[in-house]
């Protein structure tokens, strides 16, 4: 979009030479403040929560807000990480991540098989699938929970990880099969064929041509996944009450009402150890989920 | 072989030299079901299922003595006659359209704003405000209300001591969430800060795909910036604000996460509940399954009369 800026410039000659650029140079000044101020909103929860998270608790209840910590301390890690009262830490971080990767696995390989019929197939009631897909995706899943509460419980999945893998991985299955989808969609069939006509199966074709083709689609849509798991807060509150079944969203609620307003700064700890991992895959698929949604859920 | 899309559905190009046997055709036939049948499976159990289920509940007596084994009795619109007779659920839901109007339009304004001012900036700064938002769209939805909850505490939060200390209005010891209306505006901040980062971003991959040559030409022809916009730029990424639009409301309409942890720091229950959380309460609170049932029926419908634009344009975009 440089050209909308630069490109006229070349072209008018109007308008005398330095005027126009020095009243450039102060839109282009005052654009930059603007992006400074947005970043500066967009990130500072997160600066305030990290640096929340280093200071003494009794340095943060005082009459004065600092905007660096004074005192710098790992404490309130340490408070998170072993506090005995009420749930605890670390099962809640093995119990988020053995639901979130079995999630993630089951869903990918359920999802990549279903997205490969749709694609690469022409049968009878693809389409009515194609839109069952979109339309449970829109089931809204607050309205779901009475129920779903109820059939989990009548087979004694309440407080189980499968209860709540099975549960997740129907949540994240609609999208992952939508995304995956687009992406295999992006790779011709020619390809295949061609690998077909030089004397490959057409299992072999698929695995040697087009599925390394594919692999940077199904890392996205795992990680996607991934942080949609590790996120979920209203499923994992209904299924996981046992305090040791407890994931990390519903343990950090718990650890926050435990501690009432008292202990901020290690509230401010437990949030970070929870966001970070979101934080850090976020940052690495950013680039290919927003191209992702563009050209599969949203594109133009 | 018939069942291989080729670029032509209608005449499957069958490729030379690979003669198929009879079996193997009809194994290909039933490949693509096989294929379908282990998220078919999934997808019927956990949410086809509870879905029938919902349905029962809500035309039956359930509550408390149900959940240990009484028999639950059919007692036809009952449930619904009382949810809808009740002013409570009508409060609620004014309460969370009103809010899903509000976190819309500030939302698709500011994201589409946003977007604007990365066509304009230079790399840097484009790089650094992207870093920014993409910080606040990775920030799950509990921690980050968490974390403006503490930021807008009473006592020692950073809003009110900048407010009365550095701005010098008497912010001082200011409740912010337990008037509704202001536990609503934070509420509202905390879903925008969320949610501007999607809509910027794909409406600036929108506008990236604008080609040059027509924004140049328009210039040329004399075309203010406004006019651009309204002339071409809205125009041309016309879906992708509907699609984004859509979405936004269906998630700002089932807004849960950021209420309930924010009642859970301060702020009144009756007064600022929203669908998702009324829901939750009057089912897994107060254990009317068939109550809550009835709500969630009515939800379920309403969410789908929504949704139905999203998903025809998706299928239409698709050309399936």
């Amino acid at each position: 979009m440089s050209a909308m800026t630069d490109g006229p410039a070349s072209v008018v000659k109007a308008i005398p030479h330095r005027r126009r650029s020095s009243k450039k140079r102060a839109t282009s000044i005052l654009l930059s403040a603007l992006a400074v101020i947005v970043f500066a909103c967009a990130a500072f929860p997160v600066y305030w929560m990290l640096q929340t998270s280093f200071q003494p608790n009794n340095e943060i209840i005082g009459s004065q807000v600092n905007f660096w910590p004074k005192t710098f301390t790992l404490r309130n890690y340490e408070t998170v990480l072993f506090a005995t009262d009420r749930a605890q830490f670390l099962p809640a971080l093995g119990n988020s991540l053995m639901v979130t990767i079995f999630t993630v696995i089951i869903a990918l390989v359920f999802a990549f098989l279903a997205s490969l019929a749709v694609t690469r197939f022409r049968f009878r009631s693809r389409k009515s699938f194609i839109l069952t897909i979109l339309i449970v995706q829109m089931i809204p899943g607050e309205a779901m929970i009475v129920s779903t509460y109820r059939v989990l419980d009548n087979w004694s999945l309440l407080n189980t990880i499968a209860g709540l893998t099975l549960v997740y991985v129907a949540t994240v299955l609609p999208f992952t099969i939508w995304t995956l989808r687009g992406f295999v969609n992006g790779v011709p069939v020619d390809l295949e064929e061609a690998g077909m006509i030089d004397g490959l199966s057409r299992t072999g074709a698929f695995w040697k041509i087009t599925f390394p083709l594919l692999a940077p689609g199904l890392v996205a849509t795992g990680v996607f996944g991934f942080i949609q798991a590790w996120n979920e807060f209203l499923l994992a509150l209904v299924v996981m009450s046992r305090p040791e079944m407890m994931t990390l969203p519903v343990w950090l609620r718990t650890f926050q009402v435990a501690h009432g307003t008292t202990n901020w700064a290690a509230i401010m700890a437990g949030s970070t150890l929870m966001s970070i991992p979101v934080i850090v895959f976020f940052l690495v698929i950013q680039g290919r989920m927003t191209q992702g949604l563009v050209s599969g859920a949203v594109k133009g | 072989m018939s069942s291989l899309t080729a670029a032509s559905p209608s005449a499957p190009s069958v490729p030379a030299g690979t003669p198929r046997t009879s079996a193997a055709k009809r194994r290909a036939r039933f490949t693509p079901y096989m294929l379908l049948l282990p998220a078919s499976a999934v997808l019927m159990i956990v949410i086809g299922w509870p879905l029938i289920q919902l349905f029962i509940i809500s035309f039956q007596e359930f509550g408390r003595a149900q959940v240990f084994g009484a028999p639950a009795p059919f007692i036809g619109l009952d449930n619904y006659t009382k949810v809808l007779g009740d002013p409570a659920y009508w409060n609620v839901m004014v309460r969370s359209l009103l809010f899903c109007v509000v976190n819309v339009v500030v939302t698709m304004v500011g994201g589409t704003l946003v977007a604007l001012l990365m066509t304009k900036l230079n790399k840097f700064f484009r790089v650094l405000m992207s870093v920014g938002l993409l910080l606040a769209w990775a920030m799950p939805a509990l921690t980050a209300t968490i974390v403006w909850g503490w930021m807008f505490d009473t006592s020692y939060g950073v809003v009110n001591y900048v407010l009365t200390d550095l701005v010098g209005l008497d912010f001082h010891a200011h409740s912010w969430l337990i008037n509704p209306l202001s536990f609503f505006f934070v509420a509202t901040l905390i879903v925008v800060w969320g949610a501007i980062p999607f809509v910027a971003f794909t409406v600036y991959a929108g506008l990236t795909q604008i080609p040059d040559e027509i924004m140049e030409a328009a210039q040329l022809d004399g075309a203010r910036g406004t006019q651009r916009f309204r002339l071409i730029v809205f125009p041309y990424l016309r879906s992708i604000f509907l699609v984004v639009t859509i979405l936004q409301v269906i998630w700002d309409l089932r807004v849960f996460t950021q209420i309930f942890a924010l009642q859970g720091i301060g702020g009144i229950r009756e007064q600022t509940s929203t669908l998702g959380v009324y829901i939750y309460q009057v089912a897994l609170g107060s254990g009317e399954y068939g109550v809550g049932g009835a709500i969630a029926v009515i939800t379920v419908f309403f969410m789908m009369a929504i949704s139905l634009y999203y998903v025809r344009q998706s299928l239409k975009e698709e050309q399936l």
